[in-house]
């Protein structure tokens, strides 16, 4: 009855130690290979037929497209596009590893924080990486914007400064406490249950209260998985256009 | 005071925090609805704007629950 024992990685295969460092095939790993397949079946296996009518399994795969390249060129302008195998790969992996946690009984890979981190992290080294490559030193307008009295520049500039540094802390927290929130108040609230059926038929009546909510609950997770994959998306559009564009 | 109990009062008084996250989104989402009933013609292209301003205020609430989990289990 511990909400907290889903998220635990366990060993599948254990390849030997390295240093002090375990090596071993986790049901995490197992979960994003998972992901994985039915990425590649979606985008690559539907879209083989190229129907000029669009069947349903070629349809989803071309909205997602749509969907994506819209928000990207909308955000981050159409120079931004050449970022969109990076934008489409994130949402699709994070969207899709989402979903699949939902389903009873299997893991969630985007619950841990080094999965988050290690992701929004890649973004903030894109971002740092790229911002200087095509900017040079023009990157620090970024913490500078224009049309600011001198008095208050220093402040501005700590201010954008630390706003800055503090993204990938923020952009990775989200995804990975709205996951761990959202499991963990599915988890107690199914211990509701069996635990107002210790009472007997009366308890198991009164029961229907807590299923009720996890219904309604689950329902709410399936709009906070897509919606987080996209808000992730999003974040990284913005913060892309920021590297292209950094005079604000 | 027994140290157990503080840590759990503290992960209480920690999701505190969460409201104020509350108010803001509330306030986001109010605000788009007020407004995109006034010119629906022009709410679709405000969407993206309004998932980034949910975001960004969501965070400062993600960050008080997050305080809350690592006292509960980090500490």
């Amino acid at each position: 009855m511990d909400p907290i024992h889903q998220f635990q990685i366990k060993n599948l295969l254990t390849f030997g130690h390295i240093g002090g460092a375990e090596i071993a095939f986790t049901n995490s790993a197992l979960y994003m290979l998972i992901a994985l397949a039915v990425i590649v079946a979606l985008t690559i296996g539907a879209t083989t037929s190229r129907a000029l009518v669009p069947g349903r399994l070629q349809s989803v795969a071309e909205m997602s497209y749509e969907f994506i390249a819209d928000t990207l060129r909308s955000s981050a302008g159409s120079e931004g596009m050449k970022f969109f195998p990076l934008v489409f790969s994130l949402f699709m992996f994070i969207l899709v590893v989402n979903m699949i946690g939902l389903i009873p009984y299997t893991f969630t890979v985007t619950s841990h924080i080094i999965i988050t981190a290690s992701l929004a992290l890649l973004v903030f080294t894109i971002v740092i990486a790229y911002g200087f490559w095509k900017n040079g030193l023009h990157f620090f307008k970024l913490f500078a914007p224009s049309g600011i009295p001198i008095i208050l520049m220093p402040l501005i500039i700590l201010i954008e400064v630390m706003s800055f540094l503090s993204r990938p802390l923020s952009h990775s927290l989200r995804l990975f406490a709205n996951m761990l929130a959202g499991h963990i108040t599915l988890k107690v609230f199914a211990g509701f249950i069996t635990m107002l059926g210790a009472f007997g038929f009366f308890g198991w009546l009164g029961a229907l209260v807590p299923f009720a909510l996890v219904v309604a609950v689950t329902a709410l997770e399936f709009l906070v998985a897509f919606l987080q994959a996209y808000v992730f998306a999003i974040l990284t559009c913005i913060y892309l256009n920021d590297a292209i564009h950094p005079g604000h | 005071m027994d140290p157990v109990a503080a840590k759990y009062i503290g992960a209480g008084i920690a999701c505190i925090g969460m409201g104020g996250a509350g108010v803001g989104v509330g306030t986001i989402f109010g605000h788009y609805l007020a407004a995109a009933l006034r010119n629906p013609s022009a709410a679709q292209g405000q969407f993206g704007n309004l998932i980034f301003g949910f975001a960004v205020t969501e965070a400062l609430g993600i960050f008080s629950l997050a305080i809350a989990f690592l006292l509960l289990y980090g500490v």
